[in-house]
């Protein structure tokens, strides 16, 4: 049932990014950053805390959980370490991902060269 | 008189784009790849025997991994193309266009070139995610007093 979640909710954040990007004259890069936005707004009351409960790593896959991710390593940082932890651990959780990202794409663009 | 005329020649003539099928398109790979993901966490939190919190860092990276690698082959381009929104919002979007910024400017060389660019793309992700982030978290400790 999880697996008929994840394709449903992924699926709908991809439709809402396609809409707009047809329907818009908003670039893909406008999408991505107002998505990430949104999944940070959604996390004031926990609201994207409840659809990864219910949806799994459908939720995780798009980029909303970026700002999700982001949100919730400052507040372990928060609890941990007072009001400044909120800057110490903002990246914590999205630490790993970002780093693998330059990691691999630097590794990759050492061997490979443009196709066209 | 003369430029209403032209304006609807341009309007009728623009490219038509079918967005039905595109919003169909990116619904279903975006939806294929969140099942992909949820298989995989399932398949590291059963394999490798560690919480679903670890397991979705590591699905998160085995996307990555992924994206870049095969953006570097020089075929996902292609899928970028064909399924637009359905690879852009999901994660792969953000290593798609750091690779594919990394391997364009590598030419110009390796930090003028390759590190002033990588970032070009994914650089508003990370801005607009850390400076709404720590905007919310505010908000969020004052409402909600912290986790």
């Amino acid at each position: 049932m999880i697996y008929i979640y994840s394709f449903l909710f992924a699926g709908f954040v991809c439709l809402i990014g396609q809409l707009i990007l047809d329907n818009t004259k908003l670039t893909p890069g406008h999408i991505t950053s107002l998505f990430v936005i949104i999944g940070a707004a959604l996390d004031i009351f926990n609201i994207y805390d409840l659809i990864v409960a219910h949806v799994g790593a459908g939720a995780l896959v798009p980029i909303t959980s970026f700002g999700h991710l982001l949100i919730h390593g400052g507040m372990v940082g928060v609890t941990e370490n007072g009001f400044i932890g909120l800057a110490m651990g903002m990246f914590n959780l999205t630490a790993s991902g970002i780093t693998s990202a330059i990691f691999f794409a630097f590794i990759f663009s050492l061997f490979f060269r443009p196709k066209d | 008189m003369e430029k209403k005329i032209y304006d609807k020649l341009v309007y009728d003539h623009r490219p038509q784009e079918k967005r039905g099928q595109n919003a169909v398109i990116a619904f279903l790979i975006g939806g294929i790849i969140g099942v992909i993901g949820e298989l995989l966490v399932e398949f590291y939190g059963y394999y490798l025997d560690i919480s679903r919190a670890d397991a979705s860092i590591f699905m998160i990276i085995t996307l990555i991994f992924l994206a870049s690698l095969f953006t570097a082959l020089g075929f996902f381009d292609k899928w970028v193309k064909f399924a637009k929104c359905g690879l852009i919002i999901p994660i792969t979007g953000f290593a798609h266009s750091m690779t594919s910024a990394a391997i364009e400017y590598k030419k110009e060389g390796l930090v003028t070139g390759l590190g002033a660019n990588m970032f070009k793309l994914a650089g508003t992700v990370i801005l607009y995610g850390v400076v709404s982030a720590y905007i919310f978290g505010f908000i969020r400790l004052i409402i909600m007093g912290g986790a």
